[in-house]
This record gives structure tokens, C-alpha cells and sequence, in this order.
């Protein structure tokens, strides 16, 4: 147990430090940082905060470490896109329930010159193969984010461990997406991406989308609020308001209406 | 290429404008950082100005660990108070994870050791000058250490400094406890962070300088004050 003026000091602390700071109910997603590099939640969340007074605080990690600070019971609403991985969130008894949400899709983007000629097919299995057999400069996310599980799910389908590369042609950046992305535009690398953080990226040097559309790109998004059960401290009822929001029509029609460029980034698919 | 210079501007006209957002993410910096360092010093000081008068087996080791955590990477800390702060960990009940309070004490973690390492270094040679005239007033070695700390303070301002540099420079930290949260627990060097990964480098660049800027003014501020402290002093003698 915590002496009483230890705690007392400690939140004294909080105040003087958060001075001015309106203390109103709020609730903390671990989410991706495709969904705020990309605009979308500063977007869609004042209509929520509006309506409702929670306020949203969003953690934009990778989806392994959103899963992971979910698991500590650090956030009440988890918000990513590796529907394996929720699912066995959810499984495991971490979760509560998970809903899907909206999708986008991946792309693979490399440098204009095409070196390893991958711009012939929507076909993301051959491109890999391709970029393989031509060794030419991969980057990988490196970092068990979503983003990097659908790329290894790819490379399986190919039958190449790229990881055996590692150092040579295949660079693990162990990095978020914008990261990498800025490692692949050095270095005039192929890298798979979200597009919505594609759209976003403002220092895209060389690189251009050259792989899209084929249906093993799909990315779906899924919510699931963190199972009160294992943590008390959640904010359960603040958390279901807001997935309930998001995944009715008020979320939806906001996904829905994002654009980037005049491009729509997600979209809205809750059942 | 992006274009640094007109980036730079509009970061700058963000600032004079009084853009709320930006600035909003300055003063938190400012805030943390300054609540991070006053309560180092409190901890830090006399400890270190203990360590310098100090007797004891193993002071040797103690100061050679004091100096070593001056090198703390910020990821570490940043780990070690969030798995003191998550709700899985000891201080979970305190619900400190994510919030302003949850950075300080990552950056007092940081810059505790270098004020106790440079305050040390400091007392220990001033220990010294004084040292015949403590011990003709029978002053016992740690009930020496207010005085000692007292007449270093002018130096100490620089254990003052350096650890503030420290703190406002590092992201590592207080991007793990903090979460990086806009409006709430976003700083400059996680905005920068942010930035670079949204790849608008010119942007974070901008802020960047702006960063520098505030180091170098608040630095300029404390040596002013510490200059005139020290004509005071001179003219008081």
C-alpha cells in the first residue's frame, strides 16, 4: 500500500504540473499510427467529443505495442489492424468483444526506376519474389506492428525468409511507419505501407506507388475494448460509448467523409 | 526537396502569431522539464554535496555509479517508469501513466545523477578550502553541507543548467510515459518526433530551432541572474 501522503504529494505534483488542464472524463486509446499520421482521428474525434464530453486520448504506437499496452491494462479501447492478433486479444480474455471498423490497403511502393521490375501485375506474392530474386533494397518495418505482420504473411506466401537477408538487401528498420518510410526514401528502397500513411507522407523523394490492388493487400481495422475483468481501473462504460459511436452511424459517416487530397483514406465497413 | 526556409517561417509565425497549439506544447515543455529539474536539485544536491564530504566503505563505488548514471539512455528510464506506472505495475493505482506528472518523474529520474554527480565534484574541491576553518568551528562533516552548498551556488548553477539541458533535449522518455498525447502530453521533441515520421522533416527541422532558441534563452536567463548574483556578492564583500 501507497502511504497516503506519498499519494497525496504525487497528485499535488499532477495538478501544479497539469495547471489550467480542465479535468474531464476521458478515456485512452492505444491505437496505430497509421490512423493519426494520417489525420483521420483528429478528424473524427471532436464530433465525439462534442456530443459525449469524453475526451480521447490516443497513443499511436504499432499494433504489437498497442496490443501489448492493452494487455498491462494501459487503455481502455484498443484500435489497430491485425485482425489475427485481436482476435486472439480477444481469445486470450484481454478483450471484451472486437468489431470491425473501416479498411483501406496496402501498397507496395519502391523507387520509379522499378529495378527489380515488380510494376507488372497487381500481384504483391510476385512482387516480392521479385524484389527477392533481385536483391534489390527492401525495408521492413521490423517492429511486429501491423503493418509488418501482413508484410511477413507475404513473404511466407512467397516462401522466402527475408529475416536470412537481414543486413544485405532486407533492412529491418525496427521503426513506426513514417520512420520507415523515410529510411526507404533515403535509401530508394521497396517498402510495403498502409496507404493512408502513404497519402500522408510528405517526404516521399523517389518513391511511388508501384504494387496495389490485389485483394491480399486488404487491411481491416477492429475495435475492442480492454476486458474491465482483468483491469479494474478501465474505463469500460466511457470506452463501449465510444466504440459504440464508432462503429455506428455518426463514426462511420466520419470515416466515410475523410479525405486527403480529395482521396478517401478509410473506409467504413462495422457491420 | 522540401523547402527548409519557408517551413522554418512558418514554424516561426506559429510562434509570434501565438498559434494556442504550439504554443500550448512549448509551456508544457518548459513546464515539465523546469518541475523535473527543481525537484533533481532538491534530491540531487545534497545528496551529491553529502557524497563529497561524506566518509563511508565503498564512497569510491558510489561516486563511480553516481558518475555512470549521468549516460542513462531515456529508453531505459522511459521502460523502467512505465512498468513502474502501467496498471500491471506497483504504482498502477496511481493512474500516472500518460500524464504530465508520469514525464517528470522519468526526467527526474534522468537528471538526478547529474546533479548529484556535478554537485559532488564541486563541494568536494570547496570541502577542501574550507576545511581548516569547519573544523576550527567544530563543524562536523555533513552538518557542513548547507553552508557548503550555500557559498557553491554560483557553479552549482551550471548542474542547474546542464541538467535542464538534458531534460528538455530528451524524447526517449517521456515519449514511452507519456504517450505522446496531443494536448495533453505532447512536447516539443515529440512533436518533432511525430514530424519527422509524418516525413514533414522541414517542419520538425523548424521546431527543432525553435527548441535550440528556448535552450539558449532560458540559458542566457539563468546566467544573467547568476552574473548579477555574483556582483551583488562582490559588492556586498
Amino acid at each position: 500500500m501507497i502511504p497516503e501522503f506519498i499519494r497525496a504529494s504525487i497528485f499535488a505534483l499532477g495538478l501544479t504540473a497539469t495547471a489550467g488542464m480542465a479535468e474531464e472524463p476521458f478515456i485512452i486509446v492505444q491505437s496505430t499510427t497509421s490512423t493519426q499520421n494520417s489525420g483521420l482521428l483528429d478528424y473524427i474525434l471532436p464530433g465525439f467529443e462534442a456530443e459525449t464530453g469524453i475526451d480521447v486520448r490516443v497513443v499511436a504506437v504499432g499494433t504489437g505495442q498497442a496490443i501489448r499496452n492493452a494487455i498491462n491494462g494501459d487503455g481502455d479501447v484498443l484500435l489497430v489492424h491485425s485482425k489475427p492478433a485481436e482476435e486472439q486479444f480477444v481469445t486470450d480474455g484481454w478483450g471484451v468483444e472486437r468489431f470491425d471498423v473501416m479498411y483501406n490497403d496496402f501498397v507496395l511502393v519502391g523507387p520509379k526506376s522499378d529495378p527489380a521490375k515488380v510494376k507488372v501485375d497487381a500481384d504483391i506474392v510476385a512482387a516480392l519474389a521479385a524484389v527477392a530474386s533481385s536483391q534489390a533494397p527492401f525495408v521492413s518495418r521490423g517492429d511486429d506492428s501491423g503493418t509488418h505482420k501482413a508484410e511477413m504473411r507475404h513473404w511466407e506466401a512467397v516462401g522466402v525468409d527475408p529475416t536470412e537477408a537481414s543486413g544485405t538487401w532486407y533492412r529491418e528498420a525496427g521503426a513506426g511507419m513514417g520512420a520507415s518510410l523515410n529510411v526507404a526514401s533515403g535509401m530508394g528502397a521497396y517498402i510495403l505501407t498502409d496507404r493512408a500513411t502513404w497519402l500522408s507522407f510528405g517526404n516521399r523523394g523517389d518513391l511511388e506507388i508501384l504494387v496495389e490492388g490485389d485483394p491480399r493487400l486488404f487491411n481491416q481495422y477492429g475495435v475492442t475494448l480492454v476486458n474491465p475483468e482483468k483491469h479494474p481501473g478501465v474505463r469500460a462504460a466511457a470506452g463501449q460509448r465510444f466504440i459504440d459511436w464508432l462503429i455506428g452511424p455518426d463514426g462511420q459517416a466520419g470515416i466515410e467523409s475523410y479525405e486527403l487530397d480529395g482521396q478517401q483514406m478509410f473506409f467504413p465497413n462495422a457491420n | 526537396m522540401q523547402d527548409f526556409a519557408s517551413e522554418f517561417t512558418r514554424a516561426l509565425s506559429l510562434i509570434l502569431e501565438g498559434d494556442s497549439e504550439l504554443w500550448a506544447i512549448v509551456l508544457l515543455s518548459l513546464r515539465v522539464s523546469i518541475f523535473a529539474v527543481l525537484i533533481s536539485a532538491l534530491i540531487g544536491m545534497p545528496f551529491g554535496a553529502a557524497l563529497a564530504v561524506a566518509r563511508f566503505r565503498g564512497r569510491r563505488a558510489l561516486i563511480i555509479l553516481v558518475n555512470a548514471l549521468m549516460g542513462l539512455p531515456p529508453v531505459v528510464v522511459g521502460l523502467l517508469v512505465y512498468l513502474m506506472l502501467s496498471r500491471s505495475g506497483p504504482l498502477g493505482v496511481l493512474e500516472l501513466l500518460y500524464t504530465p506528472t508520469a514525464m517528470i518523474i522519468a526526467q527526474v529520474v534522468l537528471v538526478t545523477p547529474i546533479m548529484a554527480a556535478l554537485t559532488r565534484q564541486v563541494v568536494e574541491i570547496l570541502a577542501e578550502e574550507y576545511s581548516e576553518q569547519l573544523r576550527s568551528l567544530g563543524v562536523s562533516r555533513l552538518a557542513s553541507v548547507p553552508v557548503l552548498l550555500w557559498d557553491a551556488r554560483l557553479a552549482l548553477v551550471t548542474a542547474l543548467l546542464a541538467g535542464f539541458g538534458r531534460a528538455i533535449a530528451e524524447v526517449g522518455a517521456v515519449i514511452i510515459v507519456g504517450g505522446n498525447i496531443n494536448h495533453v502530453t505532447r512536447v516539443m521533441t515529440t512533436t518533432i518526433a511525430l514530424e519527422t515520421s509524418k516525413g514533414n522533416l522541414a517542419l520538425a527541422l523548424a521546431l527543432g530551432v525553435i527548441l535550440i532558441g528556448l535552450a539558449i534563452a532560458v540559458n542566457a536567463m539563468v546566467s544573467a541572474l547568476a552574473l548579477r548574483a555574483e556582483r551583488e556578492g562582490l559588492s556586498h564583500a
